[in-house]
């Protein structure tokens, strides 16, 4: 370990690497002519959409790549030893000892039939030939390193029985055990919820600068980036377009790929009126359609011919490199986006309106487990007395993590389910107990909903032009011939600014973007004056949400119509909605004026999921609060105030006994909280200018 | 109800892209060297099946010489290729009029039981409920018999003939396809784009038969391959045990039956009939293991 | 668990008891043909309806459902028409040979088909696993029938090695065994063999297989620690329910080599239309069947610890 060479060399490098996968189409080029280098102690990011090679640079790390990918090209030095010529003895050695991993999806890295305790053990007595008593010390320490209460208990427990944020720190135990040097995280946050990824976010940073870890950071997160590494690699289609000191490429990115990045984020001055996204045109190529040249200039609005599409373009600069031949000429100001419509004035007429509205669910587990346990009935309170209207024209947001109930009131906006108590009025009409099939035409017209999963929004089996026919000829009574159908279904094509041969396609044929596209389409078929939209971009690559959701906001503005804006997301909360409402464990925490709920006084929860969400501007500050623990189950929500047992704000006994009041702090901003509303308004802003 | 689909937009020719649909999945399926040994095998007994009336040499239920082995001339100047029985009647011309009854029987059976299956599954997975509760026991009480236990009461309850067959073939199976469907349709419903169909007021059977049961296609073939399989082992055996379709007509089950006290003296009377059988099954067998394979690629 | 356990078993006698009652709408819901059934064709009807009443079949049709079914619960199946003895008489001996042809079967069924799904599904794709599911593809495809009269040919006809026929006249012979146990294998092996294949490929490829790779745990580790268990659970559910499908299989085994067995019976009695003895066969039958099926339910919720401990 004293030897000069290691002592010289840095930890990771990487040079000229080339991957390809074989398949039945042939040889398909993943990664190309990728090189980096990584100093001990050193945090590395890889961003770029999906499909941009990013996880199969870590994998060829690993040696990894499956039975039908290969390193074509290249070398991996690690500590100046090339891994594409280790045998797999020494492998052995470094995966899991030398390097370990950190992957995308807890649960599903687990293995769910054995012990937390066995799977943790079994890299001591692997690595370092320990007895199972010293690695059963080890691996208890180790739990209390990543934060785990009980660590004796949870040595005991199979995966399944803690939650997700347990999980994430289990997988982190198990790479820490051997003591890396270097660490693959393969979006290790990207499953979490956000208050529960900033609890991990930090303990990843600290146990590396405890042990002087070297990490290589895989996201498509740019704020995530910003907060967790030093250098920043931006990927796209298979190679590096740019690579730079995270904050001069966040400050004077110079590919016109990551400028476009920058542009489809909705940072904290973004505004959708004064100033829109700007989305990147066109999609990714599929690995075996990249251009001549520049793989990105088909979307490259500096696009040259006979200069970028002249043939391979090499990566140039010295400490701040880009993948551009035009790169010295660039200046980004020159095309600004254009203004977008001037701001329509929300109208004061309501248009929905819903009353201490109450869904509980009975559930009849019939599973084997529910069976053992004896508890075939459970009741889940998915939503608590949710008191909210919506006016014409106005973007109203639902925002919430996982298991608050934001679908759950969507599903019984829709019909889908019925309230259990309270009432839901659509333009005067109730309709919260009218279950979908007894609602009437117009009625179904005029409340319809765009789905989050592009996969399964529309049909496989059918052509888009079919599905869209079809909803038209449900709801649109005045389109009966096939000629009016026909026409109507290229107008709505049009609308979502889609050609007309779509009408002909397969959803398979179609890329993320353009399903979500259809499912507008379909959406806004029947002139709704009310949409739902849970969560329609999420899935989606930046690029792509930038151009849907500015494509919907868009036809909103165009045809006055309401949009119930369901999301996780805040950054993108801030940037569309009018209105928010902040949902957690099935209440409503807070709910206001966009700008009033994003600026104190604050809900402690709305709070902490401000300052959980990572934003990928330098010249922002924000607060740090991470949250303890995951929330409640909905089965069982704790007494008082829902958000009692992980408030960092808690005042006392009141918290947990008494329900807290909504006080109103002014221009229809509620917050339910028992810290008295003084208080509250002296807490600083959580997202500051930087000084 | 799925005229509404059929109706595509942009007006053009729809058969014409249902044949070149089906061309593009034959093309795929072209990839497995598996599925096409299979459909080779199936296409070839097809062929025999329809041309049997052409092809063999001898009326199946003439009783020509008893007892010859295979090769031996015929009194009539041609060559019984493959012997025949103890009746004398010609062996390959049985085996070719025997291939018409199973290739007859065994679609028309699994194609029944596949109706029945279905509406039973897609009604137990979508409504749920009492419908999933009763039509889930009943399943389940079918199918705790062994199956050819069941098949051997019910034969024996209603007597062997062709339709019969295909009533008990629908009885045992159809539970069993029953079990598929709502397996599937219990995860398909989740779908988004069934969401989309209910908030535009869809009826349950449009839903489920527009929606949800072309996306159920696929596993739903490669069973139906295996199935038909199954159901010409069962005609065979049924027939082997004596409860098949009543004799003289050629059947293979019973060719078998009828020789097998004389199996050991003359094993050419029961083994080529075994040979046909196992071929024919081998060749369903393979287009499902073939289908999986091209589908799991995708 | 235990409620569990309790609910399964309430379930397999509910049933039980359903199918009881279609067995006995099947066949005695009129006295009449019952009569014909014991008494032959050419009794006449003064001898029927003396029988009828004799035998209480005068009686309410759920009061003689009751005691018919009282009967079975004690083991009283009544009297076999065609061996003039009472039926208990006949199944059980029968159902022992049946046992015996069973556990021989199970006893190299199980392994061999285990080890080679596993062998196969370990390294998906490579010649080994090639070779392996293209056999079990080519033997599952050969009905027992066909297989009995293809091994008959080879070993009794042209070898001359084993026996063709297995009615152990002169007392147990265990040579007899060989080729109905080996026709049950055959057809059997092919199926389980897939279902473990298909199990242990589809845990070879889960991201959990892919943290223990890498962890740099050696290959051998990866497999028997971290796939088997996982991998095995679906296959012990397939060979708890061959069990049924064995059931199937020994009639036609029996049928074909003369094997004195249960299935052999069963279906004999069909044939000579011996009511009472299709009612108790069938019963033991359908009761081995849920049993079985019970044991899986049960073994599967107990190897699966996310069922178990949910």
């Amino acid at each position: 370990m004293t030897d000069a060479s290691t002592e010289t060399a840095p930890l990771l490098e990487i040079r000229n690497l080339g991957i390809s996968y074989y398949t039945r189409a042939g040889e398909i080029p993943a990664v190309i002519d990728f090189s980096l280098r990584l100093d001990a102690g050193e945090a590395v990011a890889l961003v770029g959409e999906s499909g941009c090679g990013k996880s199969t640079v870590a994998m060829a790390i690993m040696r990894y790549l499956g039975r039908n990918g290969a390193i074509v090209d290249g070398q991996i030095f690690f500590k100046g030893r090339d891994i594409t010529t280790l045998s797999e003895a020494e492998l052995r050695q470094l995966r899991g000892g030398e390097i370990a991993m950190i992957y995308q999806e807890p649960m599903s890295a687990l293995n769910p039939s054995m012990t937390i305790g066995d799977q943790l053990m079994e890299v001591p007595i692997y690595h370092s030939g320990a007895s199972r008593a010293e690695a059963r010390e080890m691996s208890i320490s180790m739990l209390e390193d990543v934060g785990l209460p009980d660590p004796e208990r949870v040595i005991a427990s199979f995966p399944h029985q803690i939650s997700g944020g347990q999980q994430q720190r289990v997988v982190i135990a198990m790479a820490l055990m051997a003591k890396p040097s270097l660490l693959l995280l393969d979006e290790p946050t990207t499953a979490l919820d956000v208050t529960v990824e900033a609890g991990i976010v930090d303990l990843i940073a600290s146990l590396a600068a405890k042990h002087r870890t070297g990490m290589l950071y895989i996201s498509h997160n740019l704020g995530l980036v910003l907060e967790t590494c030093s250098r920043v690699n931006v990927m796209y289609s298979g190679e590096v377009v740019e690579e730079a000191n995270v904050e001069t490429l966040f400050n004077e990115p110079r590919h016109p790929y990551t400028k476009g990045l920058f542009d489809c984020i909705p940072l904290p001055d973004a505004d959708k009126d004064a100033r829109p996204l700007t989305p990147i045109r066109g999609q990714l190529p599929l690995p075996n359609e990249r251009p001549k040249g520049c793989n990105f200039a088909p979307r490259c609005d500096f696009f040259e011919a006979g200069k970028c599409d002249a043939g391979a373009v090499a990566l140039a600069g010295d400490e701040h490199r880009v993948r551009c031949v035009k790169w010295q000429d660039l200046k980004f100001d020159a095309v600004s986006a254009d203004t977008g419509v001037a701001a329509g004035n929300p109208d004061q007429e309501e248009v929905l309106r819903v009353d201490a509205l109450r869904k509980y669910y009975t559930l009849h587990d019939r599973s084997i487990g529910a069976l053992i346990s004896g508890k075939g009935i459970t009741e889940v309170k998915a939503n608590e007395s949710l008191t909210m209207s919506a006016h014409k024209g106005e973007t109203l947001a639902i925002v919430g993590e996982s298991g608050c109930g934001k679908s759950t009131f969507a599903k019984v906006l829709m019909g889908l389910e019925t309230a259990t108590t309270g009432s839901v009025s659509l333009s005067g009409e109730t309709i919260g107990d009218t279950p979908v099939r007894q609602r009437s035409r117009d009625q179904l017209a005029s409340l319809q909903m765009v789905f989050q999963d592009p996969n399964e929004t529309l049909n496989p089996s059918h052509s888009v032009g079919a599905q869209i026919a079809r909803v038209v000829r449900r709801l649109s009574p005045d389109h009966t011939s096939h000629q009016e159908i026909h026409r109507r279904v290229e107008q709505l094509l049009a609308l979502v600014k889609l050609p007309a041969e779509f009408a002909l396609r397969k959803p398979r044929q179609l890329s993320g973007g353009q399903k979500q596209r259809i499912g507008i389409a379909r959406a806004f078929a029947g002139n709704p004056s009310v949409v739902v939209a849970d969560e329609p971009v999420s899935a989606l690559d930046v690029s792509v949400q930038a151009a849907v959701t500015e494509l919907l906001m868009d036809i909103q503005r165009e045809r006055g119509t309401t949009l119930l804006f369901i999301s996780h997301d805040l950054g993108v909360v801030r940037y569309l909605a009018d209105r928010v409402v902040v949902m957690y464990l099935g209440r409503i925490v807070e709910t206001g004026k966009t700008v009033d709920v994003f600026s104190p006084p604050y809900h402690p929860y709305t709070e902490a999921l401000l300052s959980a969400v990572p934003i990928a501007d330098t010249r922002y500050e924000k607060k740090r609060i991470v949250l303890e623990g995951s929330p409640p189950s909905t089965t069982n929500p704790p007494k008082g105030c829902p958000f009692h047992t992980r408030c960092p704000r808690k005042i006392g006994s009141v918290c947990e006994t008494q329900e807290p009041p909504e006080v109103d702090a002014g221009n229809g901003h509620k917050i339910a909280c028992h810290i008295p509303l003084e208080e509250l308004r002296a807490v600083e802003p959580v997202i500051q200018a930087a000084s | 109800m799925t005229v509404d689909h059929a109706t595509r937009v942009p007006t053009s020719n729809s058969t014409l892209r249902a044949l070149g649909n089906a061309w593009r999945s034959f093309a795929l399926l072209r990839e497995s060297k598996i599925a096409m040994v299979g459909c080779g095998v199936i296409s070839f007994w097809i062929v025999v099946a329809l041309l049997a009336p052409v092809l063999a040499p001898f009326p199946p239920n003439a009783q020509v010489v008893p007892f010859q082995a295979p090769f031996a001339a015929a009194p009539d100047g041609g060559i019984f290729l493959l012997g025949t029985d103890q009746l004398g009647r010609d062996i390959l011309s049985r085996v070719m009029w025997g291939a018409r009854t199973v290739l007859f029987f065994a679609p028309i059976a699994t194609f029944s039981a596949y109706v029945v299956g279905i509406v039973m599954g897609l009604a137990a997975g979508y409504l749920g409920g009492w419908v999933d509760d009763v039509l889930s026991r009943v399943s389940d009480i079918i199918l705790s018999f062994p199956v050819l236990v069941l098949y051997i009461i019910i034969i024996a309850t209603i007597g062997a003939s062709g339709i019969n067959i295909v009533i008990a073939v629908t009885f045992a199976s159809a539970p069993g396809v029953m079990r598929i469907v709502r397996g599937l349709v219990l995860d398909l419903r989740t779908r988004n784009y069934v969401a989309a169909a209910q908030t535009r007021g869809e009826s349950p059977w449009y839903i489920m038969l527009v929606e949800i049961l072309p996306n159920a296609r696929g596993p739903l073939i490669v069973d139906a391959c295996l199935r038909v399989g199954y159901v010409i082992i069962t005609i065979g055996v049924l027939g082997f045990l004596g409860l098949g379709l009543p004799p003289p007509d050629p059947d293979w089950g019973g060719m078998i039956n009828e020789a097998r006290a004389l199996a050991l003296a003359f094993p050419h009377m029961t083994v080529i009939p075994c040979i046909a059988i196992s071929s024919l099954v081998l060749g369903f067998n393979l287009l499902a293991d073939g289908i999986r394979e091209v589908s799991l690629h995708d | 668990m235990l409620v569990f356990i309790g609910r399964r078993f309430a379930l397999m006698v509910l049933t039980m008891v359903i199918v009881s009652l279609l067995l006995f709408i099947l066949l005695e819901l009129q006295p009449g043909s019952v009569a014909t059934k014991v008494l032959g064709p050419y009794s006449s009807e003064e001898q029927r309806q003396l029988w009828l009443e004799a035998n209480g079949y005068l009686r309410p049709l759920w009061i003689r459902y009751l005691d018919w079914l009282g009967g079975i619960v004690t083991g009283d199946f009544g009297e076999s028409v065609r061996f003039k003895a009472p039926v208990s008489d006949v199944l059980w001996p029968r159902l022992w040979n049946t046992a015996v042809l069973a556990f021989w079967t199970f006893a190299i069924l199980i392994p061999l088909s285990l080890t080679l799904g596993v062998l196969a599904g370990m390294r998906e794709g490579s010649v080994l696993d090639r070779a392996i599911s293209i056999t079990s593809i080519i033997t599952t495809s050969i009905p027992e029938f066909a297989s009995a009269v293809f091994l008959s040919a080879i070993f009794v006809f042209a070898l001359g090695i084993l026996p063709g026929t297995s009615g152990m006249t002169d007392g147990f012979d265990p040579l007899q065994l060989i080729l109905p146990a080996m026709v049950l294998i055959l057809y059997d092996v092919g199926y389980v063999t897939r279902m473990t294949r298909a199990s242990m490929a589809e845990v070879m490829m889960t991201p959990y297989i892919r943290t223990a790779v890498l962890k740099g745990l050696p290959f051998n580790r990866v497999v028997i620690r971290h796939a088997l268990r996982n991998a095995l659970i679906a296959p012990f559910t397939v060979i708890m329910l061959q069990v049924n499908w064995l059931l199937s299989g020994v009639i036609v085994v029996e049928f074909f080599f003369a094997y004195k067995g249960f299935g052999g019976l069963l279906l004999e009695a069909s044939l000579n239309q011996d009511i009472f003895l299709i009612e108790a066969c069938t019963m033991v039958a359908v009761f081995v069947a849920v049993s079985t099926q019970t044991i899986a339910d049960i073994g599967y919720t107990y190897l699966n610890p996310r069922i178990r401990l949910a």
